[in-house]
């Protein structure tokens, strides 16, 4: 377990002191964002029908932007080899760098989503629904992008590779994420979509750090 | 089981597809022969599509071979990372742009269906979705194999990221039935038996044969290419040590 919160704490002190912590990617989902109207134009009414797509897709691209350098800084200095011999399953350890990026760029962006929400003129009643869309649905893009950043992490330039990798197994999470979004700006329950939302976002939390483990421990051999 | 770990040796796999591949590109002209002739001439024209229901026997083998191909790989990716067993990353390899083919084909001979009966060449709707998401899916396999030098190392790369694109495959073989929005459902593979008419059934499955020989036939010679690429790289690794020496 101690193996799990020094990998924990040493990533967060890393994103911290290394200035791509939460800031930057909170004001990459800011702008945009912001460049969206300048694209759809400034009609009220379709930005705010469009508003949940539009905040998601920012959450999803926010979440891929730095997924490259997760892994491959710590192959580079030798860090994943300590990881990879160490007495805490590897397993354990790829749950801390998960939930290490998560903390700085899923949880940030879900608490800031619905001031965003308010300037796309999203319904009211919506707000609530869209945090609470993020909040479960970012983990499982962390972890999606997780197998993508394992099996990337000997590339040099693996950045677009990874993105044309995990973007396919991220449509799940967002359909369900927009449709919770969709169906409470519209007044209706989103309860239906809320569970197939944590349904997927469970599975992927389940089953991705294994695969990306696997990815590891087999181009080792 | 015994004749597949024969086949672990590459010369073996060499002698057998020495054999195997004239016959079988042979049975390849003669099926596809057939199941045009049947598929052209033979079967009625629909009583509401009139002749664009031909379509269907180039566009429907097509779409079977997408997923077959890709349940294949998924094999394949069991065979690296489980048994080990050396062709099985060469197998993944040369299947995967013949995957993208096929499904490309469906794409494409959809796409000119679709125009004089929905009216449309392309919808949003599931189906089509989902038979996109897997083309992306092989273009980024492809991709991946592409980026390592290393075959062995990219087999393993490439077989777990086979296995997590895996889950695409239910989702479109029942995209029809969980959203019901353009594409028809399943007429052919279904519970109670195919609801298509013999006279156009017979042909379509004889074009489904000629698909799959013509695939089989392609996958051999792809691999037997693969095999002979790796021999040459080794070979040339070899002679830069001695002139080196």
């Amino acid at each position: 377990m101690s193996g799990f919160f020094g990998l924990l704490m040493r990533d967060l002190r890393l994103a911290r002191r290394g200035g791509a912590g939460a800031e930057l990617g909170l004001v990459f989902f800011l702008i945009l964002t912001a460049i969206t109207p300048f694209a759809i134009g400034a009609d009220q009414k379709l930005i705010s029908r469009l508003a949940p797509a539009i905040l998601w897709l920012a959450a999803l691209l926010a979440t891929l932007l730095g997924l490259d350098r997760l892994l491959q800084t710590d192959e580079e200095e030798g860090t994943l080899d300590q990881m990879l011999l160490s007495d805490t399953p590897l397993l354990a350890l790829l749950y801390a760098k998960t939930l290490a990026h998560w903390l700085v760029t899923g949880l940030p962006l879900s608490l800031a989503a619905p001031l965003l929400g308010l300037m796309l003129a999203i319904e009211p009643q919506a707000m609530l629904p869209l945090a609470l869309s993020l909040l479960i649905g970012t983990p499982a893009l962390t972890a999606i992008g997780l197998v993508g950043a394992s099996l990337t992490v000997s590339l040099k330039r693996g950045g677009l590779l990874l993105s044309i990798l995990i973007l396919p197994s991220a449509i799940p999470t967002l359909i369900f994420g927009v449709a919770v979004v969709k169906e409470a700006a519209a007044g209706h329950g989103f309860i239906t979509p809320l569970l197939l939302l944590c349904g997927t976002s469970l599975i992927a939390l389940a089953l991705s750090p294994l695969a990306a483990s696997l990815a590891l421990k087999r181009a080792r051999m | 089981m015994k004749s597949i770990l024969a086949l672990a040796n590459p010369a073996n796999f060499s002698r057998l597809a020495d054999r195997i591949t004239a016959p079988l590109a042979f049975a390849t002209i003669l099926t596809f022969a057939y199941g045009l002739y049947g598929a052209l001439v033979l079967a009625p024209a629909d009583y509401q599509q009139g002749e664009t229901v031909r379509i269907m026997f180039i566009h429907v083998p097509a779409a079977w071979l997408s997923l077959f191909v890709y349940a294949g790989m998924c094999l394949s990716a069991l065979g690296t990372l489980v048994f080990r067993h050396p062709l099985a990353d060469v197998a993944q390899k040369a299947a995967a742009p013949l995957g993208a083919g096929f499904t490309l084909v469906c794409l494409i001979t959809g796409a000119f269906w679709g125009r004089p009966m929905w009216g449309t060449y392309w919808e949003w709707d599931a189906r089509l979705t989902s038979v996109l998401i897997l083309f992306l899916i092989y273009l980024g396999i492809m991709a991946l194999w592409r980026a390592m030098d290393e075959p062995q190392r990219a087999g393993r790369a490439v077989a777990i990221l086979t296995l997590v694109g895996a889950v695409n495959l239910p989702i479109i073989k029942f995209s029809v039935d969980w959203w019901s929005t353009l594409h028809q459902p399943a007429s052919v593979f279904r519970m109670g038996g195919p609801t298509i008419d013999k006279s156009m059934l017979t042909p379509l499955l004889w074009m489904g044969l000629a698909y799959l020989l013509l695939y089989l036939v392609l996958l051999i010679i792809r691999m037997r290419a693969e095999l002979a690429t790796r021999r040459a790289d080794r070979l040339e690794i070899l002679i830069a040590d001695r002139g080196h020496v």
